[in-house]
């Protein structure tokens, strides 16, 4: 009796530890965005559907994510079995063969895909990485200040508009400040910024030959602009400001306009985040020789890297958490206002969602204005609103925008940020042998 | 009537005085960082800084529910003790050997060992992580205490031996004399002698492997993260998350600043030896 009774207990064990052991394990690296964070919440609904799967989370600060993704890839560790990358990644990683290709079900709907997210994710019309939830740039202003001051704020403003605006409702004794831009030095950071307002003044990082243009007239009336407006009607200290600073003296009430990125928009007008939720209203991108890459687009997306060994698994994963049903399922649970935004037409045609999210229609015009492939006034060889898809581009940004910082902080003038702007990216350049 | 001088000179009060805001300077970024975990998101961006408000701790509740902290502390708690007692197993007979049987490198030894510590860890990023990689050892424990004692050595062997050349030959040779072997010297004589200097470097280095964020931060993914990789985890490109971000700061530091109170005297002690010989 006792003999079948250790048996038994012994052949449970054995069983529990197979099952556990069939249960593939996907370790996905993501970010600490508010997205990412519901979408590690709803997990279990995913491994209930598929219990052959137990998901792991690796959450990382963005600078390191990408580091630990590149280097992982680069080496072929295969520590990750789905990865969180930007727009910038997806194409030259996917050009390198780093990404494997997505192959979904026909009930995913690829079709249903905003067209610019998806060309942007995609290597020779083939999707290596699927969008999760996808942004544009918008102006978010304070609609109480504009009135007040007998202004009034279109739906499509120019930036000379957008500037006399700035200067009436700027009320620096009562801490309001006109405008507030990006200054902090990145290329996500202030040229994510700069470059749509380059790009709106006219000007391109490189012309067809690959030879930078920093120098260049457009560069220069964009820069000055921005210094001279930020100067007069911004917050103190602005070189140092990028999203989550400016968000914080936005929901306080200290900033009466706001250009940046479209998933703001959910945070400025939630009551439980902001001082001025009822007060915001939204309008696009201010344009000014030209309305082409005067806003960006940009895409958190998921994608499988060629060293997993699980990758079946992980697009099983991907394929539940950038569905429709997904967002259906993030309205059900955590409510409208919080589905991801910006890769489906059908989240725009849903009315639960365009009810409860009230930036929904101004993000979709922005989202749908943005063309990665057309993006400049002058044609460009390459690809990206506010950055250009190659991999020199990130030293090139980083050290453009310190330059730029430093003009605004008053350390340097224009003239000589940009000209040591133009040398640094000609010496980058060239050392990758463009030219 | 007394005629004891009071200690309450001028020269005194200021003195303490600048002690105090010295203090209080260095202390305040964690004060600061303690008041934010029990504030609300939005009064956590409040300016100016309010430090009068109802205290929450949806904060401490909201990472306990997102992020498993205590698979976090075990490892931290796991490779910051093996490493130090990793490190101190080998420090001590290298230090041991450099005080009391000195050769004409042993200075240079010593001075290459402190070198090692002055490239930047970065420097070694990319031949450590593939090492690891074959080995398969990315995302283990056993790959951090490797890491954090191998970085620490020079520091206690530096330590141990600064500590045990302050101990006098005479009380070795004596021992040798009554006919102990090398081992029962070192077990019976010098280890009691120099108990202070090892727990001082011991729990020295216990601080740094905790602290340690680096080799933590690349080497691991999903098993191994210690504590230092749980912060990390909850500063976001896109949204405002400082008072989780301080509540969980508070939880990775607590068990080290808890541990560091009870054993200060001998933090202090391991400190400050070198320099009031």
């Amino acid at each position: 009796m006792q003999f079948k009774l250790g048996a038994a207990v012994l052949g449970g064990m054995l069983a529990m530890s197979s099952a556990v052991q069939a249960a593939t394990e996907l370790v996905i690296a993501t970010v600490n965005n508010g997205h990412m964070i519901e979408m590690q919440k709803l997990t279990p609904h995913f491994e209930k559907a598929n219990p052959d799967i137990k998901v792991k989370w690796v959450t990382l600060e963005e600078g390191v994510l990408r580091q630990r993704v590149t280097t992982d890839i680069a080496t072929k560790g295969g520590q990750f079995d789905v990865m969180t990358i930007g727009m910038y990644e997806a194409p030259i990683w996917g050009e390198r063969g780093w990404l494997k290709e997505l192959d979904f079900d026909a009930s995913y709907d690829v079709d249903d895909l905003l067209p610019a997210i998806r060309s942007g994710l995609s290597t020779d019309g083939k999707l290596v990485a699927a969008p999760f939830y996808g942004e544009s740039s918008m102006l978010m202003y304070r609609k109480d200040l504009v009135e007040k001051a007998g202004m009034s704020m279109p739906t499509k403003p120019t930036w000379d508009h957008v500037a006399k605006v700035a200067a009436a409702i700027h009320n620096k004794d009562e801490g309001v400040y006109g405008i507030c831009l990006r200054g902090k030095p990145g290329w996500g950071d202030n040229m994510a910024f700069l470059s749509t307002l380059v790009n709106t003044y006219g000007g391109r990082w490189f012309d067809m030959d690959w030879k930078p243009q920093i120098d260049t007239k457009p560069w220069n009336d964009a820069i000055s602009f921005y210094v001279d407006l930020m100067n007069k009607y911004g917050p103190p200290g602005s070189s140092a400001n990028s999203f989550n600073e400016i968000l914080a003296l936005y929901n306080e009430g200290k900033c009466g306009m706001w250009i940046d990125a479209t998933i703001a928009a959910s945070f400025v007008s939630d009551p439980s985040q902001s001082k001025v939720a009822d007060k915001v209203a939204f309008a696009q991108a201010p344009t000014k020789v030209t309305p082409k890459g005067a806003n960006w687009l940009w895409a958190w997306a998921l994608a499988v890297p060629a060293s997993t060994t699980h990758s079946d698994e992980a697009t099983r994963f991907i394929e539940w958490a950038t569905s429709k049903e997904y967002v259906e399922l993030v309205g059900e649970e955590a409510g409208w206002a919080r589905v991801p935004t910006g890769t489906r037409f059908s989240t725009y045609e849903n009315q639960n969602f365009m009810k409860a999210a009230r930036f929904a229609s101004a993000e979709l015009q922005a989202l749908d204005s943005a063309d990665p492939e057309d993006s400049t006034l002058e044609p460009v060889p390459y690809t990206g609103v506010q950055f250009a898809a190659i991999p020199e581009f990130q030293a090139i940004g980083i050290a453009v925008g310190q330059q730029i910082s430093a003009a605004l902080a008053g350390k340097r003038s224009v003239k000589d940020a940009l000209k040591a702007g133009q040398m640094a990216a000609d010496r980058e350049m060239r050392k990758a042998r463009y030219y | 009537m007394s005629n004891k001088k009071s200690v309450w000179t001028p020269t005194y009060i200021l003195r303490s005085l600048s002690a105090w805001l010295v203090a209080l300077v260095i202390f305040f970024p964690l004060l600061f960082l303690l008041v934010t975990s029990f504030k609300t998101e939005l009064q956590a961006i409040a300016v100016p800084s309010m430090w009068l408000f109802e205290p929450t701790l949806e904060n401490f509740t909201e990472v306990q529910e997102r992020s498993d902290y205590l698979h976090y502390a075990w490892n931290s708690v796991v490779t910051s003790v093996l490493s130090t007692l990793l490190g101190l197993a080998v420090a001590t007979p290298a230090a041991y050997a450099m005080a009391f049987n000195p050769t004409k490198h042993t200075k240079d030894v010593l001075m290459w060992m402190l070198s090692t510590k002055m490239m930047p860890a970065v420097g070694a990023l990319v031949p450590i992580y593939i090492l690891c990689q074959n080995t398969g050892l990315l995302d283990t424990k056993f790959s951090l205490i490797i890491i954090f004692t191998l970085s620490n050595l020079p520091i206690m062997v530096w330590m141990l031996y600064s500590y045990f050349k302050d101990i006098p030959h005479e009380i070795l040779e004596a021992a040798r004399m009554d006919g102990a072997t090398v081992a029962q010297e070192f077990r019976h004589v010098l280890l009691p002698l120099s108990m202070g200097g090892l727990a001082s470097t011991g729990l020295l280095c216990l601080v740094l492997s905790w602290n340690e964020a680096f080799w933590s931060l690349n080497l691991t993914s999903a098993n191994a993260g210690t504590l230092a990789t749980l912060v990390a985890s909850y500063s976001s490109p896109e949204g405002l998350f400082w008072a989780k971000l301080s509540a969980v700061s508070v939880l990775a530091i607590a068990p080290i600043v808890v541990f560091g109170w009870f054993s200060q005297k001998q933090l202090v002690q391991g400190l400050t030896f070198g320099a009031v010989k």
